[in-house]
């Protein structure tokens, strides 16, 4: 029962630093309520796509939209609409938990009320209500992560940008931070998502495959895996990347 | 917004170093700045030569060393002895009256008062000079100022070591000291705590390389660096400020090496206990280049703060670096009257290089 | 024979951290022995204390013959490693930061180029240019290049393909196999499960306990629940209804398919019933056999 209006639209995405293209002419479009997955080696282009898309960062050309706002003009009506996280960094480690979730939610703009509604929702969620004092930098690498999710959907935004959010975790911690995942696509919310596990390629409705600034391939998983005759999503990309 | 600053409140706090930062310093600063800069003189220390020794130089040398402003260390018996005091460093000016002092007032109205100053800190030595003449013309106005004829007593100033008060002579050996510190020991602890900050360190030390030659290789290229940057200075000196160079280079500079080598262990120490390269530059800003600056008579004469400075500052190496530096460059003396500063150095160095090899880490915890 | 390394009842903790608890393995001479486990299982810690940069609580490791503790020197000499974060200077070109490693160990790159040189080769049109300008898979050829120019006789590379993207990984443990060739032992830290299958023999590590020590293959081979994998056409409520279904041991998502253990031997017609009453349709039940991932998940 998803929509698929378009969420996020980009016509010719250009980036270029220099003379040096790291987004060239890409042209893509995810849908209200899809996990779409964002692929690429290191250096293709990612990283900056992304900030572009989080209005971050400004495209040298090209047309994009996101939650229905302009890159080019209303990136502060995008920021309010996004959440973000990142490995390297979501949660401020010297504060407890309590604190991160006061502090991003106040800077989304939710009301203190809100703020302790959701907060508990949460923590009881991850089966963390004894944990509400303690410093993050105490926490095990799992639960940071689930918690850093928590927080940049806070304020249920529309979509949620998540820059390789599994990395490092235990086996069992990633398949119940993907259960997450589903859930927050079910109840609306488009996930954006890089990765370095192939295998969690395959969690995703459609995906897309970036080599040296330009998209060589966006498909489902099911489809992809038929045009280049490969039985994962693992041979897909070695194949793609490899060229 | 209001979030933001709670939090940002939130990580100060939490930060034991910041706050040390924060408050501690600022406490320091105004203590020390409060203290140190006096720029009235009090209890400097001279010696008279009275040629006359008659009841007039009497009265004249009670007045001096009643004022609260000088003490009488020494009566000189001679003029030979003069040079000789100063370069001991003992006194900062000699009161120097000729004989006769009496009579002359009396009959011709007229006699001669001296007052050598010890220029080589020239603000101290001009507020000196000032406050003897004052002095002494006081007197001349209450003992003489209602007789018919005009008595006079002559004032001859005469500055030593840096006749035309040239601050530059002060600066000189400042900045060579300070330049010194930085190179050598800011530096040195830097590059160390950099190599542990990126990690390079671990690889270094999974390695044939000992300890000590990874500290000589990080170590040597700014022993030459500072060299090199002493003797710029000491040029510069001589031939745009026109500071001389009294004493024997080769002394001179021996004893810069000293001094780096000292600065160097120093440097080493700190990046011993610095994990951060920032940590290392606040230890070695707050830790080292302060005080050096405001405790080591650079700038502020020490002699006029309260004692317990003056015994910290006995603990700055660049104290007694400085005080090297100007007798040899501007007194001219040899290490016949610097054995003492050169052995302080001397311990210091090897005592910071003993504590350096023994926290200097072969592993990582 | 003897083991290139050997570890007996190894103990570690920071503070309240039990980085290390009861440690023991044994590594043969040219090997290439992985540590398999998430990040905090303790990997980076092990590698520290093997190669004499922290030192044990309690208990043993010998080196190629030495002790961590007495004999360290002798292990530095010997040993080749990379730690975790990309750890070589980068305002030092390529060959500079070569060229140096190879200094410190009293060795120059032409003496042992043949060791290295299916490796340099790929950076050597980059020789001039500053490490820190290197991408990812460049920079972890340059780190291990370094770790051998001296030819070590045990290389301990500390996650080595963590961050880097899947064909750089492919590409440095084909590396790492045809280093093999040349006798010396490596060992390798991961977390990437499927990276497990390309060693000799592996320990899996968590929360600093060995949970197995074997061959892949005998690791998989112990596995002892049935295993299969399921599909339909809606995976979300697949996994949903699986978790649901009384004789559900673990249903875990493994890629396009879902990993499931029953309780006891399944039936897959009563299985692919109950799905069929749940509205899934273009059901698929198979047998499998196991990957690590499968086995880890199932010791946790």
């Amino acid at each position: 029962m998803k929509n698929s209006e378009p969420i996020i639209e980009a016509v010719d995405l250009t980036k270029k630093f220099g003379s040096f293209v790291a987004n060239d002419h890409l042209t893509f479009t995810v849908k209200k309520g899809e996990i779409f997955g964002f692929l690429g080696a290191n250096g293709a282009g990612k990283t900056t796509a992304i900030r572009i898309l989080c209005g971050l960062s400004r495209p040298t050309s090209g047309k994009i939209t996101v939650a229905g706002f302009d890159v080019y003009r209303e990136t502060e009506e995008i920021k309010k609409n996004i959440g973000y996280m990142s490995q390297k960094f979501s949660l401020y480690e010297d504060l407890t938990v309590k604190e991160n979730f006061r502090f991003y939610g106040g800077i989304y703009g939710l009301s203190l009320k809100q703020i302790r509604q959701q907060t508990d929702f949460y923590l009881e969620k991850l089966g963390l209500t004894t944990s509400g004092d303690k410093v993050i930098s105490s926490l095990p690498l799992g639960w940071k992560q689930k918690l850093a999710f928590s927080i940049a959907i806070i304020h249920n935004p529309r979509i949620v940008f998540l820059d390789e959010p599994t990395g490092g975790v235990d086996p069992i911690t990633r398949r119940q931070f993907w259960d997450m995942i589903y859930e927050a696509a079910n109840s609306g919310i488009t996930v954006f998502v890089t990765t370095h596990y192939m295998d969690e390629a395959e969690y995703c409705e459609r995906v897309s495959i970036m080599v040296a600034g330009r998209i060589e391939a966006l498909d489902t998983p099911e489809r992809l895996k038929k045009k280049y005759h490969a039985s994962s999503m693992d041979e897909v990309f070695l194949k793609l990347a490899r060229g | 917004m209001r979030g933001f600053i709670i939090k940002e409140f939130y990580h100060i706090f939490r930060d034991y170093r910041s706050m040390l930062i924060l408050f501690g310093m600022p406490v320091v600063q105004v203590l020390l700045f409060g203290f140190a800069i006096t720029n009235e003189i009090k209890d400097a220390k001279i010696a008279v030569l009275d040629y006359s020794k008659d009841y007039i130089t009497q009265e004249i040398t009670n007045k001096i060393t009643s004022s609260g402003y000088f003490i009488l260390e020494k009566n000189l018996e001679n003029e030979t002895q003069i040079h000789e005091e100063f370069r001991k460093g003992n006194i900062k000016q000699v009161i120097v009256f000729e004989n006769d002092f009496a009579g002359k007032l009396e009959k011709e109205h007229n006699a001669g008062i001296q007052i050598l100053a010890d220029a080589s800190d020239p603000n101290t030595a001009n507020l000196l000079v000032n406050y003897a003449s004052g002095i002494i013309r006081t007197y001349q106005m209450q003992k003489f100022g209602n007789t018919a004829l005009p008595v006079q007593i002559d004032i001859e100033t005469k500055m030593l070591y840096n006749p035309e008060l040239k601050s530059v002579f002060m600066f000189v050996p400042g900045t060579i000291t300070i330049i010194l510190m930085l190179v050598s020991a800011m530096m040195t602890s830097i590059s160390i705590a950099r190599e542990k900050e990126l990690g390079t360190m671990e690889v270094l030390l999974v390695s044939p390389l000992k300890p000590l030659q990874i500290v000589v290789g990080k170590v040597l290229p700014y022993v030459v660096l500072s060299f090199v940057n002493a003797i710029t200075i000491l040029l510069m000196g001589f031939f745009v400020f026109g500071m001389p160079v009294m004493g024997s280079v080769v002394l001179l500079l021996a004893e810069s090496l000293l001094f780096i080598i000292m600065a160097l262990s120093l440097g080493i120490f700190i990046s011993t206990v610095s994990s951060t390269q920032q940590l290392a530059m606040m230890l070695s800003m707050f830790a080292l280049m302060l005080p050096t600056i405001l405790l080591s008579g650079f700038i502020f004469p020490i002699e006029n703060m309260p004692d317990i400075l003056q015994w910290l500052s006995h603990l700055m190496p660049s104290k007694w670096f400085i005080i090297i530096v100007k007798d040899i460059m501007l007194k001219g003396v040899g290490l016949a009257y610097v054995w003492k500063e050169t052995l302080i150095l001397v311990a210091m160095t090897l005592f910071f290089i003993l504590l350096s090899v023994r926290k200097f880490k072969i592993r990582l915890e | 024979m003897n083991h290139s390394v050997e570890i007996t009842n190894l103990y570690k903790g920071y503070g309240e951290v039990k980085a290390l608890q009861d440690i023991s393995l044994t590594i043969n001479p040219g090997e290439l022995f992985g540590l398999i486990g998430p990040d905090g299982a303790g990997k980076s810690t092990l590698f520290r204390i093997l190669v004499t940069l922290l030192l044990p609580d309690s208990g043993k490791a010998i080196v190629e013959g030495y002790d961590t503790v007495d004999d360290y020197r002798e292990i530095r000499k010997i040993a080749g490693y990379m730690p975790g974060k990309f750890s070589l200077y980068q305002d030092l070109s390529v060959e500079e930061n070569l060229k140096f490693f190879a200094s410190i160990f009293k060795t120059t790159i032409q003496e042992n180029y043949d060791l290295i040189r299916d490796i340099y080769q790929q950076i050597e049109p980059f020789k001039t240019r500053p490490a820190g300008k290197l991408s990812g898979g460049m920079k972890q050829k340059l780190a291990l290049s370094c770790a051998l120019i001296h030819k070590p006789k045990v290389l301990f590379l500390d996650e080595p393909t963590t961050g880097v993207d899947a064909v750089s990984r492919k590409e440095f443990w084909e590396m790492l196999r045809r280093l093999k060739e040349k006798g010396i032992t490596i060992v390798v830290s991961t977390p990437y499960m499927d990276e497990a299958s390309l060693c000799d023999r592996v320990a899996l590590i968590q929360n600093g306990k060995i949970l197995s020590i074997d061959t892949p293959s005998e690791i998989i081979s112990r596995y002892d629940h049935p295993l299969l994998e399921v599909k339909s056409d809606r995976m979300y409520e697949l996994i949903q209804d699986l978790r649901e279904y009384p004789n559900t041991l673990s249903a875990y998502r493994f890629g396009e398919f879902i990993h499931y253990t029953p309780k006891e031997e399944e039936e897959y017609e009563l299985l692919e019933k109950y799905l069929q009453e749940k509205g899934h349709k273009d059901i698929i039940i198979r047998s499998i056999l196991p990957v690590i991932e499968d086995c880890f998940m199932a010791l946790m």
